[in-house]
C-alpha cells in the first residue's frame, strides 16, 4: 500500500515537473559547466539564452534550470538495512535522471547496485542487484527506455567506506548512477 | 593458550585460541639424516610437530626438556617418557637412498603401554619433504584420536590489498597450514566465490574482470583458464556437482532477479531449478548429487531450501530457527549444514544445523562471521570473520572444543574453501 502511495506520488511529481521544465537538452552537463558559459551567450537565441541565463536570472524558468542541474547531480540513492524500496527523499532525483534519459536517448547509463558488509556475499550480490532494479524501475517509469540502463551489482565487494558501524553501513547501501 | 607461528613464506598464521582439555602429550625426537643438513631435515620433523599442535589437541614436548633422543627402536627407554608424562613418542631418521631420493623411517609408541603402534618407510625427494611430513601427522593423528588426518589439504582464499581504486583482489591456494601459497588469479576488480572441483584440480570462481561479474574455471597446475558464464545480469555462486560435471550456480538473465540453474560442464546445457520473484542463491550440492540447498528470502527473509536436481520444482524449506540463514554448506555425510545465521544482538555467526531434526547450533562468536566450509573429514569448520577491523579466517571444531584463528600476514582474507582430499 504504502508502496503504490509513493509511485503515485512520484508519477505527480513527474508530471508537474516535466511541465515546468523547458528544452531538456540544455539540462547536460554539470551545474559548473552552465555558470562558466554564462557571459558569452546572454543575447543567442532562445536555446543557449536558457543555457546562460542559469548564473544570474531571476526568470523563475530559469532558476527551475539551475536546480533541475543540482539535482541531476546527485548521483547516489541510498537504501534501509536489508531493503530495497527507494525512499521518497530520492524522488525528486530519480524524476531528473529519469527525464533527462526520456528526452536523450543516446544518453546511457549504468546502475550499480551496492549492499553493506552484513550477510553472506553472494545474497548481498542479489540484494544489490534488487536496489538497482528498484531504481532502474523508477527510471523507466519517467519514460526512460531498457537500453539506455545497465545494471551490474557489487554487493558487499565495494564499499565507499571501510568500517563496521551504522554510519559505514548506511553510506555503503547505495545505488550509484553512472554516466 | 599456546601459540604457535609457522615458517616465514606463509601468508597465513595459525594460532589456536581453544584447544581440547586434556590434549595429548607427544614427543617428536629430532630426526637423523647422515647426509642432510638440519634445515632440511627440520621440513619433515617440525612440519609433524606444527601439523599436531596446530591440531588443537596435542601438546609437544621441547628438545631441550628431552631425558633421551632414540634413533632406533631399540634405543626407546619408556621410562624416560613415563617421567615426563609423556602420552606418545615418535622418532625417525632419514637415509639416502639415491640421487636425490630418500627414504624416511618413522615409529610411534604407546609410552604407557609400551608398545608400537606405528612404524613406517616412506620414499621421497628432498622437495616433498613437507608433504611426506604432513602425511606422517595424517597418520598419527589417525592412530591417536581415531579421526582422518587433513594436514595434507589445501585452502583457496580470497585476499584483498587496499581499498577503493588501488584495490587488488586476489584468489589464493595454500596448504591448510598456510604454507605455500600460489596466486591463483590477480585483479583490481572484485573476486569472489571460490569453489573446489571435487578431483582438487580446479577452481571455479567469479570475476568482476569485464566490469560484471562472470564465472571462470581454472586449472590450478596449469593455470588456463575457461569463461563457462558471463550470462546477461549476475553469474554468481558457483558450485561443483560431486561428480564433477556440472555447475549450479545463480543467474539472474532477463528476470532481474536471481534463481538457480545447473550448468552441464562440457556440453553448456543450462537448465533452471528455481523460477521465484525472490533472491534465490549460493547452492550447494549434497553429497549423492540429487539435492541442491540454496538461500532464498522467498518467505521475506533468507532462508535454506532445497531442490531436488532431476525433478526441479520439487523445492521446501529446511532452515525455521531465526530471521537469518544463509550460505549453506554440507557436511562430507550430508547430515548437517554450515551456514550463516543472525542470531542474538543482530551478530552474524556460524552454525550447523542438523537437516533431519532443524535442530541449530551456533558455532563463532564474532559479530560478522561468513562463508564457512567442511574440511573433508567433517571434523572442522573454516570460516572468514573480523577481528579489529580486518579479515581474518577462523576455524572451529564440530563440536566446538578447538577454536583457531588464522591470520594473514599481509591484507585483508576471506571467502576461505577448504579442498576436497588430495590425492598426490
Amino acid at each position: 500500500m504504502l508502496k503504490k502511495i509513493n509511485l503515485l506520488f512520484f508519477s505527480l511529481l513527474a508530471i508537474i515537473l516535466a511541465s515546468c521544465s523547458s528544452s531538456p537538452t540544455q539540462q547536460d552537463g554539470t551545474a559548473s559547466d552552465t555558470s562558466n558559459n554564462s557571459s558569452s551567450s546572454v543575447n543567442g537565441s532562445n536555446e543557449s539564452a536558457m543555457i546562460s541565463g542559469a548564473s544570474g536570472s531571476s526568470n523563475p524558468d530559469i532558476f527551475e534550470d539551475t536546480s533541475t542541474q543540482e539535482v541531476l547531480s546527485n548521483l547516489l540513492i541510498y537504501f534501509d538495512f536489508d531493503q530495497s524500496d527507494v525512499n521518497p527523499e530520492f524522488n525528486s532525483t530519480l524524476l531528473a535522471h529519469g527525464n533527462r534519459l526520456a528526452n536523450n536517448s543516446s544518453i546511457t547509463i549504468r546502475l550499480e547496485g551496492h549492499a553493506d558488509e552484513r550477510g553472506s556475499r553472494e545474497y548481498n550480490i542479489g540484494l544489490g542487484e534488487r536496489r538497482a532494479q528498484a531504481v532502474r524501475r523508477l527510471l523507466l517509469l519517467q519514460g526512460a527506455s531498457n537500453d539506455q540502463i545497465t545494471i551490474v551489482s557489487y554487493g558487499e565487494e565495494r564499499p565507499v567506506v571501510i568500517g563496521s558501524n551504522e554510519e559505514s553501513y548506511s553510506l555503503n547501501r547505495r545505488v550509484e548512477i553512472i554516466y | 593458550m599456546i601459540l604457535f607461528s609457522s615458517q616465514s613464506l606463509a601468508q597465513l598464521r595459525i594460532e589456536i585460541r581453544q584447544g581440547v582439555e586434556r590434549p595429548i602429550q607427544i614427543a617428536v625426537v629430532p630426526f637423523t639424516s647422515q647426509s642432510l643438513s638440519s634445515s632440511e631435515i627440520s621440513n619433515i620433523q617440525d612440519v609433524i610437530q606444527s601439523d599436531l599442535i596446530n591440531s588443537g589437541r596435542f601438546t609437544t614436548l621441547p628438545q631441550e626438556s628431552m631425558l633421551s633422543r632414540p634413533i632406533l627402536p631399540s634405543d626407546v627407554d619408556f621410562n624416560d617418557w613415563r617421567i615426563l608424562d609423556i602420552d606418545a613418542l615418535v622418532i625417525g631418521r632419514i637415509i639416502s637412498s639415491g640421487q636425490d631420493q630418500f627414504t624416511i623411517h618413522f615409529q610411534l609408541f604407546d609410552v604407557l603401554r609400551g608398545e608400537q603402534l606405528l612404524a613406517f618407510r616412506l620414499l621421497s625427494d628432498s622437495s616433498s619433504f613437507r608433504s611426506v611430513g604432513h602425511k606422517i601427522s595424517d597418520m598419527i593423528f589417525a592412530e591417536l584420536t581415531g579421526i582422518t588426518g587433513i594436514f595434507n589439504t589445501k585452502v583457496a582464499y580470497i585476499s584483498q590489498l587496499g581499498v577503493g581504486d588501488t584495490s587488488r583482489y586476489r584468489l589464493i591456494v595454500s596448504d591448510i597450514d598456510g604454507e605455500n601459497p600460489q596466486i591463483i588469479a590477480d585483479s583490481p576488480q572484485p573476486l569472489m566465490s571460490p569453489s573446489w572441483s571435487p578431483d582438487g584440480t580446479q577452481l571455479a570462481y567469479v570475476s568482476f574482470e569485464q566490469d560484471k561479474a562472470a564465472i571462470y574455471i581454472q586449472n590450478i597446475e596449469a593455470g588456463t583458464r575457461t569463461l563457462v558464464s558471463d550470462r546477461l545480469g549476475i553469474n554468481g555462486a558457483p558450485s561443483f556437482s560431486p561428480d564433477g560435471r556440472y555447475l549450479a550456480l545463480a543467474l539472474s538473465r532477463d528476470t532481474g532477479n536471481l534463481d538457480i540453474y545447473m550448468l552441464n560442464i562440457d556440453g553448456q546445457v543450462l537448465t533452471r531449478l528455481t523460477r521465484s520473484p525472490s533472491i534465490d542463491t549460493e547452492p550447494a550440492w549434497s553429497p549423492d548429487g540429487q539435492v541442491i540447498y540454496f538461500t532464498s528470502d522467498r518467505s521475506g527473509n533468507p532462508q535454506i531450501y532445497k531442490v531436488d536436481t532431476r525433478l526441479g520444482g520439487n523445492i521446501s524449506r529446511v532452515t525455521f530457527e531465526g530471521t537469518y540463514n544463509a550460505r549453506p554448506r554440507l557436511s562430507p555425510d550430508g547430515n548437517q549444514l554450515a551456514v550463516v545465521h543472525r542470531g542474538a544482538n543482530n551478530n552474524y555467526r556460524i552454525a550447523l544445523v542438523d537437516i533431519e531434526s532443524g535442530l541449530t547450533q551456533v558455532l563463532s562468536g564474532g559479530y560478522l562471521d561468513e562463508s564457512p566450509s567442511f574440511s573433508p573429514n567433517g571434523s572442522q569448520i573454516i570460516f572468514a570473520t573480523r577481528e579489529n577491523g580486518s579479515g581474518v579466517l577462523s576455524s572451529v571444531s564440530t563440536d566446538g572444543r578447538i577454536r583457531r584463528k588464522i591470520a594473514s600476514v599481509v591484507g585483508d582474507v576471506r571467502e576461505p574453501v577448504w579442498s576436497p582430499s588430495l590425492e598426490d
